[in-house]
């Protein structure tokens, strides 16, 4: 306060109630006021009395109180809290339990039907490529490999018809043959056998003896019907003079492929089933 | 004087003793601090009004606290000690601003 620096030369009138110490140093502007500080001075001017003492002892109190309590309420947060308040606080926190777990749950159905999802995915994904390895088989796009046949069918002095071939073909196919090549040509549904003046053709290939035939397919079944009387080879054997050599092999590899092109006037109606079986 | 020294005294024993407030005065001794700050705002007002008599001074600041605590305790009791809390607060906050306005009158005559 600059009231309180010696060295003022103001004198002003001092109000009647100030002391005469204080009148050297009273502000000419506030009068008034000087009045109030001047109180609040002699107030608290340290004198040894009665009232000074209590004032003091009191204060103490009051400032240990204060500082206790401000410690108390930055120590420990809920142990300062009245009963309703600690209630309110839990019935808070266990609401906000309530929801996260509601919101767990949610989560947890959630990616229960993403993973079931994925793993439906998967399985129709695993679907399709089996399907696809049956019909790359069937329509000669895939090579195959399993237990069959080889059939050797020699020319002798008369020419093999393609009629005979092709009867040879059906033959095989009918006792359940799965993938057929004979020669360098892979047969498939759309094969077609012809006779030329030079021979036969096989899907617009020139074959030429000996032609040998190799089907994928159960030997038990194909050996028989290719030898029954009157079948395919013994046609074969009767009508061309044809040697014929058959023998089961216990696996074979046929892995001629076959260009397929893409259908260029039938497209799938929306309805057809997808597995075609 | 010395009730400024006795102040900070205090504070500083609070801080080095770091005492821990026993359970059962918990509720009442923030009650009780704000009630003995009234009483002091009050008796700085008396000083200023040439009033201040040491007597009075002990005597509100001790009945203060203890009607304070008192009104707390009954509304922990009556299962209403939040608001009766509140209400002290209240209560005291408006008188110790009514002091400070008075005291600021008297120092700065505004």
């Amino acid at each position: 306060m600059a009231d309180l620096q010696p060295g003022s030369t103001e004198h002003d009138e001092a109000p009647p109630e100030a002391l005469p110490e204080a009148q050297a140093v009273q502000q000419p502007s506030s009068p008034a006021a000087a009045s109030g500080w001047t109180k609040l001075r002699r107030g608290l001017a340290p004198r040894l009395s009665r009232g000074q003492l209590v004032a003091g002892v009191l204060c103490a109190l009051l400032g240990f109180g204060l500082v206790a309590q401000v410690r108390q309420t930055n120590s420990d947060d809920l142990a300062g809290l009245s009963q309703e308040e600690l209630v309110r606080l839990f019935d808070e926190v266990t609401q906000r339990t309530d929801a996260l777990e509601e919101q767990a749950a949610a989560l947890r159905a959630q990616r229960a039907e993403l993973v079931s999802g994925a793993d439906s995915e998967r399985a129709a994904v695993a679907a399709a490529a089996q399907r696809a390895e049956v019909q790359g088989i069937l329509a000669g796009t895939l090579p195959a490999e399993g237990g069959g046949v080889k059939v050797v069918v020699g020319e002798t002095d008369q020419r093999i018809s393609a009629v005979l071939l092709l009867n040879l073909m059906e033959e095989l196919r009918n006792a359940g043959a799965e993938a057929i090549q004979v020669g360098d040509r892979r047969i498939t549904a759309s094969s077609y056998v012809i006779d030329t003046v030079d021979g036969v053709m096989v899907d617009g290939v020139m074959l030429s003896a000996p032609y040998v035939w190799l089907a994928i397919g159960d030997p038990d079944t194909l050996i028989p019907a290719l030898q029954v009387p009157g079948g395919a080879l013994s046609s074969l054997q009767a009508r061309a003079d044809a040697t014929t050599d058959v023998e089961a092999v216990d696996h074979l590899t046929i892995s001629v492929l076959r260009d397929v092109k893409a259908p260029q006037y039938a497209t799938p109606a929306p309805s057809a089933s997808p597995t075609g079986d | 004087m010395i009730a400024v020294i006795g102040l900070l005294l205090g504070a500083i024993a609070g801080i080095v003793l770091g005492p821990s407030v026993p359970p059962s005065l918990q509720p009442y001794l923030p009650i009780a601090v704000i009630a003995a700050l009234d009483a002091l705002f009050g008796a700085l007002r008396a000083i200023l009004d040439g009033t201040f008599d040491d007597r009075v001074f002990l005597v509100s600041f001790l009945s203060n606290v203890v009607v304070a605590a008192l009104i707390v305790f009954l509304g922990d009791q009556l299962g209403v000690g939040t608001q009766l809390s509140t209400a002290v607060v209240v209560v005291l906050g408006i008188r110790i601003f009514s002091n400070a306005a008075a005291i600021r009158r008297h120092l700065f005559k505004a």
